[in-house]
C-alpha cells in the first residue's frame, strides 16, 4: 500500500458558532484532523455508516423518496434536485434488466471553487457512505468516482478509504446480507476542465476526448458504457448520510424552504480569511465576506464579487446583500454555481480580471461547438488588445454582440460560462473598459494579474 | 486548445502518415502491460483503460511521444489514432520530456488576485526556464502554467509534479521548496 501523505493544508475551516443549531456541521466534521480518513475514527466519532446501516434496511424506492423529502439541490453548480435526478433511472429493480451505473463527479476544475478537496482530504468516508446508499436507492452495481488527475495524493487515499470499506464488508458482495453486489472504481482524470460536465465526464471514463454528448438521451437512460447511469456532485453525495440519518424532512428545515440544507462555501482573492465555509443556504452574502472571512484583506473596499466560481456574473457593491442560495442569485442575474466565492477590491482591474478568465475559457473549450470554439478566442483576442492599449471604442460593443451568439448555442454550458464574466463585467464596469481604450492604462492600479512570460 | 505538439526526443515531429522506423519503436516492460491488462479487465470496456495506461506509459516513458502512444494503443488494442486523439486532449501527458522536478503554477483568478502572475516570473527567474520550453539544461527543472489547481484558498499554489501542493508561497517558500527538491523531499517525475 502506497503511504498516506500527511502534510497539513493550510485552510480555514471554523468559526465561532460553527457546529451550533443555527450553523450545523454536517459535511465538515473532522475537518483540519488529519486522522480523520480512518474508518474507525470515523465509526466511533462521527456516527459513520449508521445512516448506510439504515439505508439497506429500507426500500431502495424509501430512500430516494427520504431524499426527495429533504429538497438537496445538487451542489455541482446546476442546483438540479438531485431526488429527482435519482428518480429518473429506470425503475426494473427486480427483472435487473439494465446494469445501472453511478458517477460521483469530482473533476473539481472551476477556478474558485476548492471544496470537494476538503471532503476527500478529511472526510472520504463520509463520500463513500453517500455513494453505498445512492447505490442501493438505485440498484447500481459498480460507482465510479472520477477525481481529476492533479489530486494524485488524494486519490491514493480514497482508494487506501475504499481498501477499508471493503475489509469492513461495506463493499464487495452481498453487503450486510442483501445479496446486493456494489464496488467503487476511482478514475483518475487528466487535466481537462470541460470533464466536469457530466456527458464529457462519461467520455472521459470512457476512455474517450472529453467532449459533452448530445442530450437526449440523457445519462438516466444511456450514460456511462450505454447504460443508464447517475451522475452526482461529491459534496451532493457526501450530503446523503447526514440526510438519512436526520430525515428528510428534518434536513428540509434547514437552509430556505426551496433551497434546503447546509452548503460548503469557498471563499478566496482579497479577503482575510480565505478558505473553506459550511453555511445553510440563504446566509447573506456579506454575512460570508464580511464577517467570517474578515472583510478586505488590503484595507480597501471592496469592488466586486463572483459569488459561485469562475463561470457566475460577478455581482457590484448594490448586490452584496445577496442570500447565497440558486434562486435569489439568479434573480439577481448571477448564479449560485459552485459556491467558490472570488472577492476582488477597488484596486482590481476589471479588464485584466475579465481577460484572465476568458483566456482560461478558451484553453479549456473542447473544441467541439463552433459558438464556443471561436467565440472564447475572439473574445481573448479583443480583451488582449484592450488590455495592451490597441482597442478601439467599437471593440466594446463587438464584445456585446459576441455574448448572444455564443450562449445557448452550443452542446454544453461552457460558452455560456464565459458569457458570464464577459457580460457581467461590460455591464457593470464599463468604464473600466472605456478608460482603457482612452487612456491605453489601467483604470485602477493594482498589481498585474498577468505574467509577462508566455501564456499557454 | 493550444497544446504542444508531441514530440521524439531527438526528433522533429512526425507529419502526418510519416513512420516512426520500426528500430525506434519503444516498448512498454512486461509489468507495465500486465498492470494495463488488469485494468482492462476492471471495466465493461477496453477503451477505458486508455487514460490510465497513458500515465503508465508517461511513468515509463517520461513522458507520452509517438512511440508511447503506439505502445499503448498495442497494448490495449485499439487504433493508434485514439490514444493519439485522447492524448493530446488532456493537458497532464505531457507530449515533451519535462525536468525531474516539473513546476505547475497557477495562474487563474483566485491566485492572480494574490500574486501568482509576479510567482510564476520569480519561478522561470529561479530555475532559468520558461513555460512550454523544455527542461533546463541540468535535466532538473520545468515550468507549466495551468489552470485553477483547486487551492483558492491558499493562493497562490504550485504543484510539483503531481504531488501534494504547496500552498501561500511567496519567494522565501519557492526557494524552500527547490532545496527540498534538490534534497529528495519531493518524487521525482515519472516515479
Amino acid at each position: 500500500m502506497v503511504a498516506i501523505r500527511t502534510k497539513p493544508d493550510l485552510h480555514t475551516y471554523t468559526f465561532p458558532g460553527f457546529g451550533s443549531e443555527q450553523f450545523p456541521n454536517l459535511m465538515l466534521r473532522g475537518a483540519g484532523d488529519l486522522d480523520n480518513w480512518h474508518i474507525k475514527v470515523y465509526e466511533q466519532k462521527h456516527e459513520g455508516y449508521v445512516a448506510m446501516k439504515a439505508a439497506l434496511k429500507m426500500e431502495p424506492v424509501a430512500v430516494t423518496e427520504e431524499v426527495k423529502a429533504s429538497g438537496i439541490r445538487g451542489r455541482g453548480g446546476a442546483g438540479f434536485p438531485a431526488g429527482l435526478k435519482w428518480s429518473f433511472m429506470p425503475k426494473d429493480t427486480a427483472d435487473r434488466t439494465f446494469t445501472r451505473y453511478l458517477v460521483c463527479n469530482g473533476d473539481e476544475g472551476e477556478p474558485g471553487t476548492f471544496k470537494d478537496r476538503v471532503i476527500l482530504e478529511y472526510n472520504p468516508h463520509q463520500l463513500i457512505e453517500g455513494m453505498i446508499i445512492a447505490g442501493w436507492a438505485m440498484q447500481c452495481v459498480t460507482g465510479y468516482v472520477y477525481i481529476r488527475g492533479e489530486f494524485l495524493w488524494l486519490i491514493e487515499k480514497l482508494e487506501a478509504a475504499l481498501q477499508q470499506a471493503r475489509d469492513a464488508g461495506y463493499l464487495g458482495k452481498n453487503i450486510l446480507g442483501t445479496g446486493w453486489d456494489f464496488d467503487i472504481l476511482v478514475y483518475r482524470g487528466a487535466g481537462a476542465y470541460i470533464c466536469g460536465e457530466e456527458t464529457a465526464l462519461l467520455n472521459s471514463l470512457e476512455g474517450r476526448r472529453g467532449e459533452p454528448r448530445v442530450k437526449p438521451p440523457f445519462p438516466a437512460a444511456k450514460g456511462a458504457f450505454g447504460q443508464p447511469t447517475t451522475v452526482n456532485n461529491v459534496e451532493t453525495l457526501a450530503a446523503v448520510p447526514p440526510i438519512l440519518r436526520m430525515g428528510g424532512a428534518e434536513y428540509a428545515k434547514i437552509g430556505t424552504p426551496k433551497n434546503t440544507g447546509t452548503r460548503i462555501f469557498g471563499v478566496s482573492g482579497h479577503v482575510k480569511r480565505p478558505g473553506i465555509y459550511e453555511l445553510p443556504l440563504g446566509t447573506p452574502m456579506n454575512f460570508l465576506v464580511e464577517e467570517l472571512a474578515g472583510g478586505s484583506s488590503t484595507g480597501r473596499k471592496i469592488k466586486a464579487i463572483i459569488p459561485g466560481g469562475a463561470s457566475a456574473p460577478m455581482l457590484d457593491e448594490k448586490d452584496f446583500d445577496c442570500p447565497l442560495d440558486f434562486d435569489t442569485m439568479k434573480a439577481r442575474g448571477s448564479m449560485a454555481g459552485s459556491g467558490g466565492l472570488i472577492v476582488m477590491d477597488e484596486d482590481t482591474c476589471i479588464v485584466q480580471a475579465t481577460l484572465r478568465l476568458i483566456r482560461f475559457y478558451a484553453h479549456e473549450s473542447c473544441g467541439q461547438c463552433t459558438p464556443c470554439r471561436e467565440g472564447c478566442n475572439w473574445m481573448e483576442m479583443i480583451l488582449y488588445r484592450i488590455e495592451h492599449g490597441q482597442g478601439r471604442m467599437e471593440d466594446l460593443d463587438l464584445l456585446a454582440s459576441l455574448t448572444p451568439r455564443i450562449s445557448l448555442r452550443t452542446l454544453c454550458p461552457l460558452g455560456d460560462a464565459a458569457c458570464g464574466p464577459m457580460d457581467s463585467a461590460l455591464q457593470k464596469f464599463r468604464h473600466e473598459f472605456e478608460h482603457h481604450i482612452t487612456h491605453k492604462t489601467c483604470y485602477t492600479t493594482g498589481s498585474r494579474l498577468l505574467s509577462k512570460v508566455g501564456a499557454h | 486548445m493550444n497544446h504542444p505538439q508531441p514530440t521524439e526526443t531527438s526528433k522533429e515531429p512526425l507529419a502526418p502518415g510519416q513512420r516512426l522506423p520500426e528500430s525506434e519503436c519503444k516498448e512498454l516492460s512486461p509489468e507495465a502491460i500486465a498492470e494495463i491488462h488488469a485494468i482492462m479487465a476492471k471495466y465493461p470496456d477496453k477503451l477505458a483503460a486508455t487514460l490510465p495506461a497513458l500515465y503508465i506509459a508517461q511513468r515509463e516513458f517520461g513522458f507520452v511521444s509517438l512511440s508511447a502512444m503506439k505502445a499503448v494503443a498495442r497494448a490495449i488494442g485499439i487504433p493508434e489514432g485514439h490514444v493519439f486523439g485522447v492524448a493530446t486532449f488532456y493537458t497532464m501527458y505531457q507530449k515533451a520530456p519535462v525536468g525531474k522536478f516539473h513546476f505547475s503554477v497557477c495562474t487563474n483568478i483566485s491566485c492572480a488576485l494574490r500574486g501568482a502572475a509576479q510567482l510564476l516570473e520569480k519561478v522561470c527567474e529561479r530555475t532559468g526556464v520558461k513555460p512550454g520550453e523544455g527542461p533546463s539544461p541540468d535535466g532538473l527543472w520545468s515550468v507549466e502554467e495551468v489552470e485553477c489547481l483547486a487551492g483558492c484558498g491558499v493562493a497562490p499554489c504550485i504543484q510539483v509534479n503531481h504531488d501534494v501542493y504547496d500552498e501561500l508561497v511567496d519567494e522565501d517558500k519557492l526557494v524552500e521548496v527547490m532545496e527540498a527538491c534538490k534534497r529528495g523531499d519531493y518524487r521525482p517525475w515519472a516515479e
